[in-house]
C-alpha cells in the first residue's frame, strides 16, 4: 500500500523544464525549470504572484500548459486534473483541506476507492485500513468520527496519509501551515521528514522563512514567473534569500519607533473598554488606546485575540461592560456603529468577511467610505476613481487597473485594498487581524513600513499577529491573551519576544490583569 | 455608471434574442410590425408584445433587485392579486380612484416589508421567507373580495389599464416610468452599489459598514411595490378583481425574466434593463405562438427550448467553445503584466 522506495536511476524524480502558462496575456510563467529528487523537501518560493500557485496546478493539471515538459522520473506526463495527476503518483495537499468534513475519517481516506464486497462498502476492512494508513503518523484516531471534528493540522496528516496511501511519489504541500500553531508544525515537520526518508520527494510552499531553515533541503526561488534560481538550503544565507525573492537588498530588520512612553500615557485615551467581554467568548477585559499608539494583542491561537478584536469592531456584540470614545460612553452594537466612531477592521478571513469578490477593486476600495457618507451621497465616479487609483499607487496594489474584479487579485493586493478601504475613511483606530499572514516578503515590509507610518499621523492601531518578532518590531504596547483572557500587559522597554513568550506560558492560576 | 451590465458582448445574447423572436414573429406573421394609429391609440402586435408584456416587465424590475442580493421573491403574484383586490373593492365601496391607488400601492408595500423583515432580521431564507406570503397571499385576497369575483365600472381605474398617454398604452408608460424611477434610484444614489456588494458577500458588506438589514428590507418593499402597480394594471384592464388568479404563476415569468437578463440567481451584479428585454423575449413568443396558429399545448415547449438557448449562450462554459472573432478577448478590460518590479511607490 505505501508508495514504492525510489527505484535506483539516475532520472530525477521530477523534472519540469521551460514550463510556461500565459492567463489573458499575462506570462504567468515564463520557462521555468524546476527539479524535485528522490528523498527530498523542496521549497518552493516566492512573493505573491511570483508563479508559485500556477506551476503547482500546472503540474497537476488544473491549468493546462502553453509550453515546456514535465517528465516523473524519466517519463513525460501532461496529467489532465487533479485525479490524473494522483494516479500518476503526484499528491496535492492545499491550506484548505480539500476532504469533506461532514464524512468520518476512514470514508475520506478511501473516498471513490471504497474496499468492496459483495458490491457493497466493507466498512469493516474501511475502519481496519485506515487505523493501519494513519498508525505511522502518530495518530491513532477515532476513524468514525467526522474529520470536521479534528484540527486543520489533523485533518492535514489526513489528506498527506490519502494522498501518500494513494501512492504519491511526489506530495506537494501548499501553505500547508498557514493555519498551524508550532505544535501543529512540529507534527507535521516529523511527518514530512518520515516520507522523505521513504523516498518520497516534498514540494513545500510556504511563505515562513523559519520554516524553510527547518525542514527544507533545498529551495527553488522564483520572482515575476521566471526561474531565479535553486540552492541548497545550507549554503544560502537568509538575507541572500530575501534578496533573490525580491530582487533587491533589504534593510537586515524593522526597527523600533520610539516614542516614550510617558508622553504616551499623557494622552488621554481615544477609546477606553471598562470589564468589556462577552460569554464563551473572551473574558471581561479593560483595554485603552491612545491615539498615535500600536497596541498589540498575543497569545496563541485560540486565546481570544480574534475575540477581543471583533468585540471591539462590534464585529460581534459585547454582552458586558461598556466602551467609551473621547470620553463619552459609546453604543457598539455593530460595524455600523465602528464605523461611525472612525473604526476601521481588517479582519483575520479576508475571503470569507473582508473583500466583496466579484466587484472591482475600485467598488471595494469606496465601500466603507460609501457606507458611512449614506447611500443618499453617492460618491461621483470622478472621485472614486481618484480615489482607487491614489491608493493603488500608495500601497503599489499591483493590478492592471482599478475596474479589476478584487478575487482575481493575488492575496496580498487584496489585503492591501482592504487596507485601502480603511485609510480612505481616515479612521482614528484601525483593527488589523493578521495583516500579514498568507502576504509576501516585500509586501509584509510595506505593510508594516505602512504601519509606522500612520501612527506618526495619530492614528491608533490595535493589531493581533502571530508573529512576535513582528509585533516587537512596531508596537508600543502589548496585550498577552491565554485561555480567553487578559493576562498580561507589556509596555515600552518591556516589549520583547523573551518577554511575551514568558508571560503566554506562564502558569498563574490566579490569571490577574495588570493594568 | 450603466443602466445594464457592462460590455455590449454581454447583453448581445438579450438583444439578439429578442430580435431573433420578433424576427420569427415577422416570418409567421408578416402584419407583425404593422403598427396603426386609432382613437388616439397605437394599435398591432408589436404594441400588444409591449402591452402584455408589462405586468412581467413590472414584476422583473422589483425581482432583478431581489435577485441581485442573492435573494428571491416568490409572493409578487400573490402581491399582484392582493392589490388586485384592494383596488376592485375599494372602486366598488365607492372610493376615489387617489385613495385606491394609495390603498393598493400601501398593500403592496406592506407586503415587501413582511418579506423584508422576515428575510433581513429573522434571517428565514428567502425562498422560504417569500414562500409563506405566496401561499397566505392569495388568501388575504380572497378576504379581501370575500371570496367574489369583484367587478367595478370606474372608468378612471380603468384608465390604468386600457387607456393611453400621448398614444403609447398606459401599462406601457407606467412600465417605463417605474423602470426609469428604479434606475434613478439605484444609480443615481450608492444604493445600486450596495445591494450588488450584498449580494455577493453579506458578511464583507456589513464588515464595511454598510447597513445590510435597510439594503435587505429596501429591495423586498420596491419589488412589493412593482408587484402592486402589475396588480393594478391587470385588475384595470379586466375591470375586476380574480383573487385566485390574477398573477397566477408570474414570479415564475418574473424570476426568468430576470435570469435570461443575465442577472444571477448567486447575487451581485444586475442589470434592469436587461430583465425587462427578458420579460420582452418571454412576452413576444407568447404573442408570436398565438398569432403563428400553432396549438396553444406547443406554446410552453417552444418557450422553454428557446429559453434554454438564451441561458446557453450565457454560460461561460459554453462561450469557450464558440469561435470568436480573431484578436478578440474574452474580458476587454486587461492589459498587458505590470512591469517587472518596478518597486511602486515605495515611501
Amino acid at each position: 500500500m505505501t508508495a514504492s522506495t525510489a527505484p535506483p536511476s539516475s532520472a530525477p524524480l521530477l523534472a519540469i523544464r521551460g514550463l510556461s502558462k500565459a492567463f489573458l496575456g499575462v506570462q504567468a510563467l515564463d520557462g521555468v525549470d524546476f527539479t524535485l529528487r528522490h528523498g527530498e523537501i523542496h521549497a518552493l518560493l516566492g512573493e505573491n504572484g511570483a508563479g508559485k500557485s500556477t506551476l503547482i496546478k500546472t503540474l497537476t493539471g488544473v491549468y493546462q500548459r502553453d509550453g515546456g515538459t514535465v517528465a516523473l522520473e524519466g517519463r513525460e506526463i501532461a496529467p489532465r486534473g487533479v485525479e490524473e495527476a494522483q494516479r500518476l503518483h503526484i499528491g496535492t495537499v492545499y491550506q484548505e483541506v480539500n476532504l469533506l468534513p461532514n464524512l468520518s475519517v476512514a470514508e475520506n481516506l478511501f473516498l471513490g476507492r471504497q474496499p468492496m464486497r459483495w458490491g457493497l462498502v466493507d466498512r469493516g476492512a474501511m475502519r481496519r485500513r485506515a487505523r493501519a494508513i494513519l498508525m505511522p503518523y502518530g495518530l491513532s484516531i477515532d476513524v468514525t468520527a467526522p474529520l470536521g471534528r479534528f484540527s486543520v493540522a489533523t485533518q492535514q496528516i489526513i489528506a498527506i496519509a490519502r494522498a501518500v496511501d494513494m501512492s504519491a511519489k511526489v506530495l506537494i504541500l501548499d501553505e500547508p501551515t498557514a493555519s498551524l500553531d508550532a505544535q501543529e508544525v512540529a507534527v507535521l515537520f516529523k511527518v514530512m521528514r518520515t516520507l522523505r526518508s521513504r523516498g518520497i520527494g516534498i514540494v513545500f510552499v510556504t511563505h515562513f522563512l523559519d520554516q524553510v531553515y527547518e525542514v527544507c533541503d533545498r529551495i527553488t526561488v522564483l520572482r515575476n514567473g521566471r526561474l531565479v534560481g535553486e540552492r541548497r538550503t545550507a549554503e544560502l544565507p537568509r538575507l541572500d534569500l530575501v534578496a533573490m525573492m525580491l530582487g533587491r537588498e533589504l534593510e537586515a530588520a524593522a526597527h523600533r519607533i520610539d516614542l516614550g512612553p510617558a508622553e504616551l500615557d499623557s494622552r488621554p485615551p481615544l477609546a477606553s473598554f471598562k470589564a468589556f467581554g462577552k460569554s464563551r467568548s473572551v473574558e471581561p477585559f479593560d483595554l485603552d488606546i491612545r491615539p498615535g499608539e500600536v497596541v498589540a494583542l498575543a497569545g496563541l491561537l485560540g486565546s481570544g485575540r480574534t475575540e477581543t478584536v471583533r468585540l471591539v469592531f462590534g464585529m460581534d456584540r459585547a454582552d458586558q461592560g461598556e466602551a467609551t470614545v473621547d470620553g463619552r460612553k459609546v453604543r457598539l452594537k455593530g460595524p455600523r456603529d465602528a464605523v461611525r466612531l472612525g473604526f476601521g477592521f481588517c479582519p483575520e478571513d479576508r475571503k470569507k468577511e473582508g473583500i466583496v469578490g466579484e466587484l472591482s477593486v475600485r467598488e471595494n476600495i469606496i465601500l466603507a467610505l460609501q457606507a458611512r457618507q449614506g447611500w443618499l451621497k453617492p460618491i461621483p465616479r470622478r472621485r472614486q476613481e481618484e480615489i482607487a487609483d491614489r491608493f493603488i499607487r500608495l500601497l503599489d496594489i499591483r493590478t492592471p487597473d482599478a475596474e479589476r474584479p478584487i478575487q482575481l487579485l493575488s492575496g496580498g493586493n487584496q489585503q492591501k485594498a482592504l487596507l485601502a478601504r480603511w485609510l480612505a475613511t481616515e479612521p482614528r483606530l484601525l483593527i488589523l487581524d493578521e495583516p500579514t499572514r498568507g502576504i509576501d516578503v516585500g509586501a509584509h515590509a510595506e505593510i508594516i513600513r505602512l504601519i509606522e507610518r500612520l501612527c506618526a499621523d495619530g492614528m491608533a492601531l490595535l493589531v493581533v499577529s502571530s508573529e512576535l518578532e513582528e509585533i516587537v518590531a512596531y508596537s508600543r504596547r502589548v496585550v498577552v491573551l491565554r485561555d480567553r483572557r487578559h493576562v498580561a500587559e507589556l509596555r515600552g522597554g518591556e516589549v520583547s519576544v523573551e518577554r511575551i513568550v514568558a508571560a503566554i506560558a506562564s502558569e498563574s492560576k490566579s490569571g490577574e490583569v495588570r493594568q | 455608471m450603466t443602466l445594464s451590465a457592462p460590455g455590449p458582448s454581454r447583453n448581445l445574447p438579450q438583444y439578439g434574442a429578442l430580435i431573433a423572436v420578433l424576427l420569427a414573429n415577422w416570418l409567421l406573421f408578416p402584419d407583425f410590425f404593422a403598427i396603426r394609429l386609432q382613437d388616439g391609440r397605437l394599435f398591432g402586435s408589436l404594441i400588444d408584445v409591449l402591452n402584455r408584456g408589462a405586468p412581467v416587465a413590472l414584476l422583473a424590475i422589483g425581482m432583478t433587485m431581489v435577485i441581485a442580493t442573492r435573494g428571491v421573491d416568490l409572493s409578487v403574484g400573490a402581491v399582484m392579486a392582493i392589490s388586485g383586490a384592494v383596488a376592485a373593492t375599494m372602486t366598488g365601496a365607492g372610493w376615489g380612484l387617489p385613495a385606491v391607488l394609495a390603498a393598493s400601492l400601501a398593500a403592496g408595500l406592506l407586503c415587501g416589508l413582511w418579506n423584508g423583515l422576515l428575510v433581513a432580521v429573522l434571517r428565514i431564507q428567502p425562498i422560504i421567507a417569500t414562500l409563506i406570503l405566496m401561499v397566505a397571499g392569495r388568501g388575504i385576497a380572497q378576504l379581501v373580495t370575500e371570496g367574489q369575483i369583484v367587478t367595478f365600472t370606474s372608468p378612471a381605474l380603468a384608465f390604468i389599464g386600457g387607456g393611453s398617454f400621448l398614444t403609447v398604452p398606459m401599462p406601457v408608460v407606467i412600465t417605463i416610468a417605474l423602470l426609469a424611477v428604479t434606475a434613478l434610484l439605484v444609480r443615481a444614489t450608492a444604493l445600486g452599489l450596495m445591494i450588488e456588494a450584498v449580494g455577493v458577500n453579506r458578511l464583507s458588506s456589513a464588515g464595511a459598514g454598510v447597513n445590510t438589514p435597510v439594503v435587505l428590507v429596501a429591495v423586498y418593499v420596491w419589488c412589493g411595490l412593482c408587484a402592486a402597480v402589475a396588480g393594478l394594471i391587470v385588475t384595470a384592464d379586466i375591470r375586476g378583481a380574480d383573487a385566485n388568479n390574477a398573477g397566477l404563476w408570474l414570479e415564475l415569468d418574473a424570476i426568468l425574466a430576470v435570469v435570461v437578463g443575465g442577472t444571477s440567481l448567486l447575487g451581485g451584479r444586475f442589470g434592469l434593463v436587461l430583465s425587462v428585454v427578458g420579460a420582452l423575449i418571454i412576452q413576444a413568443m407568447n404573442t408570436g405562438i398565438l398569432l403563428s396558429g400553432f396549438k396553444p399545448e406547443f406554446n410552453l415547449i417552444v418557450k422553454a427550448g428557446v429559453l434554454l438557448v438564451v441561458l446557453l449562450l450565457q454560460s461561460p462554459t459554453l462561450t469557450l467553445f464558440l469561435p470568436r472573432p480573431k484578436g478578440a478577448r474574452p474580458m476587454g478590460t486587461v492589459k498587458p503584466p505590470v512591469a517587472p518590479t518596478s518597486g511602486g511607490a515605495k515611501p
